[in-house]
């Protein structure tokens, strides 16, 4: 199926099941025992995650047919840009919106996807987690620009193409908690991970928000700071929105360095 | 709070209005009781894409804020109260630039001054952009600095909490609220000395819409029923072509048409062939059997209202409610080219490739035009109650021009927020605390939670969710007749019964979703009603209101805001002028366009009608022309050839949108930006 301009059509699920097991994983409440119900919907195409929990949801009966309780996820744009439906499917984590049924058997080769709640957070049932913690990171890396009122002031400083293109990208940062989930150095909440790093970095660039560049890396030298990063990558390949998360730690990590060894002249 | 100068205000709702009042409160020195279903950052503010209008006039164009108001009261049908969309077209400019300082990585031009691009049927570049997610960038700019006086103590956030209602007084004046911790379905009344709603749109009221899955317009539905008055609720803009899904409506831009892409269903429903194995002879092309001319390029409430009709009347792709958009006859490389990013968007979501398999869609709800009634000043009819953005109904008539939706929303929160500061300082405190209001309020709340929990009856709550949204969107979005609304109305009034039968599906109560589920449903019944009775009322079309058998613009009758105030029975129906002081509401010719000659109808002509088509923004008569270096411009272009959509205030003018098209093609890819679709 190859194309004039070398586009590969997609595999597509030549041979669907009849039904699809649904693995969710169960937990009452926050700190009591987690465990594993099993559901059963009969296939469709163009399914996504979503869709079946809202199936599921209807009539909550497992597959042994036991009456059970509705499981409890959070959801909220559906289109992969309010990172809310985040959830770890069949390993991976990943928004649960833009998850789809077809794609995901294609890859295992069953009819089975089992859906957990991220690791990394707080489980507050079922498939909800919380994640405050990364909103409090973005308050202990100053992410934003100190304004000196909402008053009309014309407009802001001039910036270069090349300037606004990689602020943007990092400007897309949902805060889904991907980055976090999949980081082997974050547990326990002992480092501010690539999200608060990157953000630190969109505001480091701008050219009045460089004004609080110390209060920034600040936030970023403490136990919990940069220098945890064991440079898995991990973080660059599971965000949702590409965002260049290694180079932020990178570059945001150099400018600590210079920071520390000739802040002091600037004082 | 008494002894003290330091007011207490409480904002419902955490997008882009809310965030604005909350911003300003802040600044003021006041505390704000942020509260919010979700966190804010998450909000339903993401979702708009394409840009934010103000007229800025930074191309050389003679463009001016009187020209953006002009366009928007134009737009809106004359329904819109004239003052407000005045101070908001003027304030727009400065919430550019406010949105510039505070880090808005915005498009920008080889000088590095922002950049400004023709949305749509417009006739200047008078909208901001960043990459293809404008309000995501926005929000998180606003959420930025609410973080900010968050760190300073000044906002306190109650994320996960739904307001349930009001705490009025004996003299019906709004003394604070009641709502819900959606972990712990804990209840707490909040004090405030006023309340300002900003909750947005109702779109799950129709099932499924392009809206996030927390717009139910719960909220001002409560306020609604505590005798706040709505107004304008039968007007929802339903855009014409969006991704059908399981679980939501996603928008799919029109640029596909302009592209060459032909809309059909297969001649028999029941033909379980795939798209590509039906023969030529075996498709209806309706759009183009129906609209020789113009084919599957006419205008977008066109093109909507007769894919509706054809779904409605069972001939949709497998009976279902969609039809075919094809590209597959276009070369692969042609549509990577000029369609990339949204073709990776239907990938994402669909899963089929689009350059092989033809797309499925079909029109979905959008946007609410009506709302909570406000005044001037953003005030409601309850002392005390607030409202700004999608949730009041105060700036977009009966139809939302695209890229408006954002500037109205920042300017109803920065209205709002100054307006409730006045109202406080001058409003005599009570002693509302001591005197049990908001305790008898809180349970009050609480016994409606108990009963729910308690009750049974087999009655199951998704599934009238479910019939509530396929009766609103099949009888009371595009094309509506008076007997299937009073059908609907019955029905809704069948829901509202069998809801008192519910049975809560969930025994375990933490962090359940049933039960705030449930009180959603029961008050999007209610708000449904309104659209319902407000549709059947409104003999005429105007707008995104179309009746068949009223199919021209009342305006003796109906150039009129409709009010709703509930009772026990029935909304309360009437009607209150509009202020059409500023700029007399034109007559418009909807002479339609000439047919051209097939040969000439080239490639280039087709597309260029889509994207107008596509904008919702109608380019009016006599409107001050552009000069631009390679814009050629013929003068008998302004009053010549446009094709009229016949009742909706969309005007297409092939010729000026030629440069529309490559501009924004250019401009997005210069951002990195991936979708074009207005919002």
């Amino acid at each position: 199926m190859s194309e004039t301009n070398g586009h590969q059509e997609k595999k597509r699920l030549t041979n669907p099941p009849k039904t699809i097991e649904f693995r969710v994983s169960r937990r009452e409440k926050l700190g009591a025992a987690q465990y594993t119900e099993t559901f059963e919907i009969p296939y469709r195409k163009s399914l996504n995650v979503i869709s079946a929990l809202i199936e599921i949801r209807k009539n909550p009966v497992t597959k042994e047919g036991k009456q059970t309780t509705p499981p409890v996820w959070s959801m909220s744009c559906l289109e992969q840009v309010c990172g809310t439906c985040t959830m770890v499917i069949n390993g991976r984590v990943r928004q649960s919106c833009s998850a789809l049924i077809d794609d995901l058997l294609l890859a295992s080769g069953g009819n089975k996807i089992t859906l957990e709640p991220m690791s990394k957070f707080p489980n507050v049932r079922d498939l909800q987690v919380d994640r405050t913690k990364m909103f409090d990171h973005l308050k202990q890396v100053h992410a934003w620009v100190e304004l000196d009122g909402t008053h009309s002031l014309g407009p802001g400083p001039t910036m270069t193409q090349e300037v606004q293109q990689e602020r943007y990208a990092y400007s897309r940062c949902m805060t889904c908690g991907c980055c976090l989930e999949a980081c082997p150095q974050y547990h326990d909440d002992n480092y501010i991970g690539p999200q608060a790093i990157a953000q630190a970095k969109l505001f480091n660039m701008h050219p009045t928000g460089k004004a609080d560049i110390d209060a920034r890396l600040e936030g970023l030298v403490g136990d919990d700071g940069i220098t945890n990063c064991g440079n898995a990558q991990n973080c660059v390949q599971v965000c949702p929105m590409s965002i260049p998360l290694t180079r932020a730690i990178y570059e945001t990590n150099r400018d600590v360095t210079i920071n520390a060894l000739f802040g002091w002249l600037r004082k | 709070m008494a002894t003290s100068n330091r007011l207490k205000i409480a904002v419902v709702g955490g997008g882009l209005a809310g965030l604005a009042a909350t911003l300003k409160i802040a600044e003021a020195g006041h505390d704000v009781d942020l509260l919010s279903v979700v966190p804010v950052k998450r909000s339903h503010s993401v979702c708009a894409q394409g840009g934010i209008n103000g007229a800025v006039n930074t191309k050389g164009e003679g463009d001016s804020p009187f020209k953006h108001f002009d366009d928007t009261v134009y737009g809106g049908d004359f329904l819109a109260n004239q003052p407000p969309v005045q101070k908001m077209c003027e304030m727009a400019p400065d919430i550019i630039y406010l949105f510039d300082r505070m880090g808005v990585p915005f498009s920008r031009t080889k000088e590095g001054l922002l950049d400004f691009r023709r949305f749509g049927g417009t006739l200047h570049h008078r909208t901001a952009f960043a990459g293809a997610s404008t309000g995501q960038q926005l929000l998180y700019a606003l959420d930025e600095q609410v973080r900010r006086f968050e760190s300073e103590g000044k906002v306190d956030k109650y994320e996960g909490w739904e307001m349930l209602s009001l705490v009025l007084d004996d003299h019906q004046v709004c003394r604070g609220l009641i709502a819900m911790n959606l972990q712990t379905l804990e209840l707490k009344a909040f004090n405030a000395d006023a309340v300002i709603m900003a909750t947005g749109g109702p779109g799950l009221i129709f099932g499924k819409s392009t809206n996030s899955m927390v717009c139910t317009g719960s909220a001002v539905s409560a306020c609604y029923q505590q005798g706040a008055k709505y107004a304008n609720g039968e007007f929802i803009q339903v855009h014409p072509t969006s991704i059908p899904g399981e679980d939501k409506l996603r928008l799919m831009s029109e640029s596909a048409r302009g592209e060459g892409g032909r809309v059909w269903v297969p001649r028999n429903p029941k033909d379980t062939r795939t798209a590509k194995d039906i023969p030529e002879a075996d498709r209806r092309y309706f759009l183009e059997e129906k609209y020789p001319a113009y084919g599957n390029l006419v205008p977008r409430d066109i093109a909507t209202r007769e894919i509706f009709q054809v779904c409605i009347e069972g001939h949709g792709v497998n009976g279902e409610n969609q039809v075919y958009l094809d590209l597959t006859h276009i070369p692969a490389e042609t549509l990577d080219r000029k369609l990339g990013a949204i073709l990776e968007i239907y990938e994402m979501f669909v899963g089929d490739d689009p350059r092989h398999v033809p797309m499925r869609i079909f029109p979905g709800v959008h946007y609410s035009m009506g709302g909570l009634w406000v005044d001037f000043d953003q005030k409601t009819n309850i002392p005390g109650l607030f409202a700004a953005g999608e949730c009041d109904y105060s700036i977009h008539g009966a139809n939302r021009l695209g890229a408006n939706s954002l500037v109205s929303c920042v300017y109803g929160g920065f209205v709002a927020a100054p307006s409730a500061i006045d109202y406080a300082k001058n409003v005599e405190r009570g002693n509302s605390e001591s005197n049990g209001i908001h305790e008898s309020e809180l349970k009050k709340q609480q016994q409606i939670n108990l009963d729910l929990i308690s009750q049974s009856g087999g009655e199951n709550q998704y599934k009238l969710h479910d019939e509530m949204g396929k009766w609103m969107t099949d009888n009371v979005t595009v094309v509506r007749y008076n007997d299937r609304l009073k059908a609907t109305d019955e029905k809704l009034l069948e829901l509202q019964d069998r809801f008192k039968r519910i049975s809560i599906n969930d025994s375990n109560l933490w962090a359940t979703q049933a039960v705030p589920h449930a009180r959603q449903l029961k008050n999007m019944l209610e708000l449904a009603r309104v659209i319902t009775l407000g549709a059947l009322a409104r003999d005429e079309s105007r707008g995104a209101h179309y009746k068949p058998d009223f199919p021209d613009r009342n305006d003796e009758k109906f150039m009129k805001t409709t009010i709703d105030e509930w009772s026990s029975e029935s909304p309360i129906l009437s009607y209150e002028a509009v202020d059409f002081g500023l700029i007399e509401p034109r007559k418009r010719d909807y002479s339609k366009g000439t047919k051209k000659e097939e040969g000439k109808q080239s490639t280039e002509t087709l597309e260029i009608a889509s994207q107008a088509a596509a904008s919702g923004l109608p380019v009016k008569d006599g409107a001050e022309q552009i000069s631009e270096a390679g814009y050629d411009q013929k003068p008998e272009n302004l009053s010549g050839a446009k094709i009229w959509s016949q009742k909706k205030g969309e005007l297409i003018d092939p010729e000026t949108e030629a440069e529309t098209r490559a501009e924004q093609g250019k401009d997005i890819d210069a951002a990195g930006g991936k979708q074009t679709d207005e919002r």
